[in-house]
């Protein structure tokens, strides 16, 4: 009878099958490392550069790419988290603002990824009246300008018109423009600006004058001009002005030498001081000298 | 000849470019089983040059990287039978080895048991010019050998110089810088069936593969087991594979003599299969697990059953004992250590100063075997197992494995060839019309 269960130790020969010629082939060439380093490295940096290539090589993809990624950018800058909706102005007056606000001409609300603050930066440093500005995006959609003013110190009579000019000598804005809160001194001559320093001590000097001072005038671009309101002139040496102005003024107060008829005070030269008298002082002088010598010799 | 000279040193082109690669795969195609290494070449030239005239030997240290071993098939007496069949065999251990490896072998050196190998010894003389012997004397003393007449289709395996004689001074490995009147070499020359080494070229080429050196299995087993000292005072290997069983004779650690008897194990395994009326695997089997060559008296007392499932209860339920067993199997086993030793006696084996035998290959595990061999070989026996090499798997180690991990030897240390000298000039007649121009060139 033939056994239905199979033998317990059945000794088969180990299956050892012979591979095919192609699984034979196609392990080789798997063994070889220049195809699987082509397979494994070369193929996927293939793949990846020239899918991509061939789908941009379509002018219509990359535009419809480009606009894609335009459109995502819009729509998250325009975000409410990112608009800009208010511009607040600190530290500059009334007209200033109002030339801030013309200059960088914001159109809000506008998204903050679109607000370049470098170039606004640049166009407030073109204004003159601001010394210092500075920029600032506030969360709330505030673009926060905070300017440093340029205070009028001088007026300057030039040529072209009347400025005013902060105490560095920097331009601020033409008289008309703005509205002068006080009395200002007054300076003109070429080169009146480069020495705006020396013209406000004169002018701090010069305060027993009081009404009698008129303005300061620049001569060569190296001395100044004590101009009073009747058309009288200190000349004021280059060096050490303020010296010079105040001992003229010490001789005002000892003798009042403003008080008398002559038409300059010239301190140029510190150790000679020259008045130069009115015409009709010359002539009541010259009658009063003749008078004497006449008397005298008479 | 030329031909197989052209082919000889194309092979060692092959080798040497298989070295630099640094992967080569050697294959023992043998009846029984097909076994593939896979060796890597790990280039360091520190290792000490090796004896020998020295243009090929020692050029590196290996490593062994992968192994497999395949049922052979289509392989009889140790020659390619059914060319499908062996390719598919080679494919599979190759393959397999590779994948052990993790590397692609391109070159291959495979081993031949079989195809009748024939040893000659030749012998050739030259007279010297003045200054020391150099590179090519040797190659002059070489090409003086005269060439026997080995018959047609027949061709030249190995040729390998084994002694120099420098005018009465004989026993010289290397007489390079020696300086004397006559130059005399002796030759070991091993013929093979030529359409076996064919038939072996087609199938590795159908495996895509290069052939990178020949070598004959005999050979390549002796240099796995004989250690050094038998190679140099004597000794024969004995390689009881399945389908032959190859011997080589060592002498001064060359091969001075090869054969192969056409008998093996696989030829126990059918007289014990026709005896006991068993198919081949079940005789197989009963072979590796109750086999042996000396009977005791409790082998007649346990028994084996001869368990088949034809449907007749007998013939099913047979037993025999182990006594029967060995009775099947001695015979056969002496017929081949008895034909072995003639072939030993032909050759002058009990002529040389050693007589020791070492009994190696994959029948040389039969239990038993050392008193039977030591009655019919002489009581100077010994199994033999093969070297151990660099990462080599355990379930290589055996001495069913001698053959191919010589064959490893002989790739990494081989020994100088004929081939490997340049032929003298003489020799090529190409040259001669250039030599008649340089003749003109140095006299006009």
């Amino acid at each position: 009878m033939r056994p239905l269960i199979p033998r317990r130790n059945s000794v088969l020969p180990p299956r050892d099958p012979a591979p095919s010629i192609w699984s034979y082939r196609f392990q080789r060439i798997w063994l070889t490392p220049v195809f699987r380093a082509v397979l494994r490295v070369g193929l996927p940096a293939f793949l990846l550069v020239a899918g991509p290539g061939f789908y941009l090589s379509d002018p219509a993809n990359w535009r419809g790419l480009t606009d894609r990624i335009a459109e995502i950018r819009r729509e998250f800058g325009g975000r409410p988290e990112f608009l800009v909706t208010r511009l607040s102005i600190e530290g500059a007056g009334p007209e200033l603002s109002g030339e801030i606000r013309q200059t960088i001409a914001l159109d809000l609300p506008q998204s903050s990824f679109d607000i370049d603050l470098d170039r606004m930066l640049g166009q407030l440093a073109q204004i003159p009246a601001i010394a210092r500005a500075e920029l600032r995006l506030r969360p709330g959609g505030e673009l926060d300008v905070m300017v440093q003013e340029r205070v009028p110190a001088v007026i300057w009579h030039i040529r072209e018109g009347i400025v005013f000019l902060d105490k560095d000598g920097h331009y601020i804005a033409d008289l008309g423009a703005r509205a002068v809160t006080g009395p200002l001194p007054m300076i003109a001559g070429e080169g009146a600006n480069l020495a705006i320093d020396e013209a406000l001590e004169l002018y701090a000097t010069a305060v027993p004058l009081g009404d009698q001072l008129f303005g300061l005038v620049r001569v060569g671009e190296r001395r100044w001009d004590v101009v009073l309101h009747d058309g009288r002139r200190i000349l004021l040496p280059s060096a050490e002005p303020g010296q010079a102005f105040d001992r003229v003024l010490a001789l005002n107060t000892a003798q009042e030498i403003l008080d008398r008829d002559i038409l300059r005070v010239d301190v140029r030269d510190p150790a000679r001081l020259n008045v130069q008298l009115s015409p009709a002082a010359l002539a009541e002088l010259r009658r009063v000298r003749g008078y004497n010598q006449g008397d005298g010799s008479e | 000849m030329s031909m197989l000279y052209q082919s000889q040193r194309a092979m060692r082109a092959k080798r040497r470019e298989a070295m630099r690669r640094g992967v080569i795969a050697v294959l023992d195609i043998g009846s029984h089983k097909i076994a593939c290494l896979v060796l890597r070449f790990v280039n360091s030239d520190d290792r000490p040059p090796a004896d020998g005239v020295g243009a090929m030997a020692g050029q590196s240290s290996f490593r062994v990287i992968g192994a497999a071993t395949t049922r052979s098939r289509g392989v009889r007496f140790g020659e390619v039978d059914t060319m499908q069949e062996t390719e598919r065999a080679i494919r599979t251990a190759l393959q397999g080895a590779q994948k052990m490896a993790s590397a692609r072998a391109d070159h291959v050196i495979v081993s031949l048991a079989g195809a009748r190998p024939r040893s000659y010894g030749l012998t050739g003389e030259v007279s010297l010019g003045t200054g020391p012997v150099a590179e090519c004397d040797i190659a002059r003393v070489l090409a003086a050998c005269d060439l026997p007449d080995f018959g047609e289709g027949r061709e030249v395996l190995h040729a390998q110089p084994v002694n120099f004689a420098l005018d009465h001074r004989t026993g010289l490995s290397d007489p390079r810088g020696h300086v004397g009147n006559r130059l005399s070499t002796d030759l070991h020359l091993l013929i093979i069936d030529a359409n076996a080494i064919e038939h072996m070229l087609y199938c590795v080429r159908r495996c895509d593969l290069e052939l990178a050196g020949i070598a004959s299995s005999p050979y390549v087993a002796g240099i796995s087991s004989l250690v050094e000292d038998e190679q140099e005072l004597g000794a024969a290997c004995i390689d009881l594979g399945g389908g032959t069983t190859g011997l080589s004779i060592f002498l001064k650690k060359h091969m001075i003599f090869a054969d192969t008897v056409r008998m093996g194990g696989d030829h126990v395994t059918s007289d014990i299969g026709k005896a006991m009326q068993i198919p081949m695997t079940d005789a197989e089997r009963l072979k590796t697990r109750f086999g042996g060559v000396v009977a005791t008296g409790m082998d007649d007392r346990e028994m084996i059953e001869l368990e088949a499932d034809t449907g007749d209860w007998h013939h099913d339920r047979r037993k025999i004992s182990r006594a029967e067993l060995i009775g099947v199997m001695r015979p056969r086993v002496e017929e081949i250590l008895e034909e072995a030793r003639a072939r030993l006696d032909a050759a002058g084996f009990d002529q040389l100063p050693g007589q020791r035998i070492v009994l190696t290959g994959g029948a040389s595990q039969v239990p038993g075997l050392d008193t039977l061999a030591s009655r019919i070989l002489g009581n100077q026996v010994r199994f033999g197992r093969p070297l151990r090499v660099q990462g080599l798997p355990q379930s290589a180690c055996g001495p069913a494995f001698s053959a191919a991990v010589g064959l490893v030897l002989f790739a990494a240390y081989p020994q100088d060839e004929w081939w490997d000298f340049e032929t003298p000039a003489n020799r090529y007649p190409v040259r001669s019309l250039k030599r008649a121009v340089n003749w003109l060139r140095d006299n006009w």
